[in-house]
């Protein structure tokens, strides 16, 4: 009787990585290329560089208020304290653009990047902050928006313009997009839901008062600063999103969310980046 | 003899699985409209109630549900888990995750039955 158990659920745990094997996931550039026809389908005639407005792009009252705001941005003063941060030498006398390949500028849309000597991902938050320990400063944090937010809310704008341009050309690198892939599928928190149900499956539809974004083109603008002002790193957006679905959220700059940010940067290949913008 | 003992047995059990609570529908818009609560609003429009103010679209409108769901356990089972009915919902299981509890439940199915 007890064998006859044991059997049963070896059985079943070997059957799982035979399922696993059976079925492997897409190669990256297949599922890009089928999120975006999937876009397509559902967005008929939004070209194609339109997507980095996000929600604004299906609604052209938005739309319009968006480009009033952004032709005299409220946040104008939260980037010349970036600039300043950016421009003032640290401790060894270097800059960030002395630090940096090419000056920082056209950059950032090649971030997260895989690093093959440490084997593990570099945002381009990390960048800086590596330009900071080579100079002998110290870390800033990843959650703080008067240091790493604003410097960061200058810095990408350096790379306005940029076609992302996000590399997946190792195993190592393989391992990170596919386990950021896995997170932003998995359903959590009380309320059950996955980072697709909203930003795929329900792109377009309206969520109580406000239009939902495609995942495709999320990941080319931030820091955003959200009712003009508050500024929201990226993953200050990911931690509002799972708050939103009663998820107890990762923390900010974690492998946990370096993993989602680098799957989800994939996606937004080919769109020009531009950096620090308005949202509602 | 033995059969008094079973029929006593049998309305012990009726009486546990009835509910110490009456359904109250004010109580069950306040819950559906909360957004601490059943947050209801953030998909589903309500036309029927002037007071629920969305402009949601990723559930059905909520309307005429007592002459689709005329058995009311069956209407209360598709807010207890929606997932019961089609595993890829996205509607939250408010019973399964208890979100709600029974008793909230109960009051919202009585302000659904109403719409
Ligand atoms: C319950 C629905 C829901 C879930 C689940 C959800 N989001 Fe969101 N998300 C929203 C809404 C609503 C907004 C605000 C409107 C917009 O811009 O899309 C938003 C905004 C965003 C934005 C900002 C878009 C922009 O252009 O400013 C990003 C990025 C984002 N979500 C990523 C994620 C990720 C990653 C996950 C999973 C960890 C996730 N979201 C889960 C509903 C959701
Ligand atoms: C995040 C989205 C979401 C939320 C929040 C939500 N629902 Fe739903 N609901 C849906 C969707 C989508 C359906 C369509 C059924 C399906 O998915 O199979 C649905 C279906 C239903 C149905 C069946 C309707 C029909 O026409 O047969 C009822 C009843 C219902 N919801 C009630 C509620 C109540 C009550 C609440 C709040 C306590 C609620 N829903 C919250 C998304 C949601």
């Amino acid at each position: 009787m007890k064998g006859r158990w044991f059997r049963v659920l070896v059985l079943a745990a070997a059957s799982l990585p035979m399922a696993a094997r059976t079925a492997p996931p897409p190669d990256p550039e297949t599922d890009r290329q089928t999120l975006v026809r999937f876009f397509e389908a559902r967005f008929p005639g939004i070209p194609k560089d339109d997507y980095v407005l996000g929600a604004f792009m299906v609604n052209p009252d938005a739309r319009r208020h968006y480009e009033d705001i952004m032709s005299f941005p409220p946040f104008e003063v939260d980037l010349d304290r970036g600039r300043k941060l950016w421009e003032s030498p640290m401790r060894d006398g270097r800059t960030y653009a002395e630090c940096l390949p090419n000056g920082g500028e056209r950059l950032a849309g090649s971030y997260p990047r895989f690093d093959e000597t440490e084997q593990s991902l570099v945002t381009f938050e990390m960048l800086l902050n590596r330009c900071r320990a080579a100079s002998g400063e110290s870390p800033y944090r990843y959650d703080d928006r008067d240091t790493m937010g604003v410097l960061t809310a200058y810095a990408r704008t350096l790379s306005d313009g940029m076609r992302m341009d996000i590399r997946i050309d190792s195993p190592g690198a393989r391992v990170r997009y596919e386990a950021g892939r896995a997170l932003f599928y998995r359903r959590m928190g009380q309320m059950n839901f996955s980072c697709a149900n909203c930003h795929i499956d329900n792109a377009g539809r309206v969520m109580r008062m406000e239009t939902i974004s495609p995942a495709l083109g999320q990941a080319t603008h931030f820091p955003v600063f959200r009712g003009g002002d508050a500024l929201y790193t990226l993953h200050a957006r990911y931690t509002r999103c799972m708050e939103q679905v009663r998820a107890q959220p990762f923390p900010m700059g974690s492998g946990a969310f370096n993993d989602l940010e680098y799957f989800h940067s994939y996606l937004s290949n080919g769109l020009p980046l531009k950096a620090s913008v308005y949202r509602r | 003899m033995l059969r008094w003992f079973r029929l006593l047995l049998l309305s012990g059990c009726v009486c546990i699985a009835l509910p110490a609570w009456a359904a109250d529908a004010a109580r069950g818009r306040e819950i559906a409209h909360s957004q601490e609560k059943g947050n209801c609003l953030a998909c589903h429009r309500m036309p029927r109630d002037a007071g629920a103010e969305t402009a949601a679209n990723m559930g059905p409108v909520l309307e005429n549900l007592t002459a689709r769901y005329p058995d009311r356990a069956a209407l209360r089972a598709r807010v207890w888990d929606g997932s019961r009915f089609n595993a890829d919902t996205i509607m939250p299981p408010y019973g399964r995750h208890r979100i709600l509890t029974e008793e909230e439940i109960d009051h919202v199915v009585e302000y659904l039955r109403g719409l």
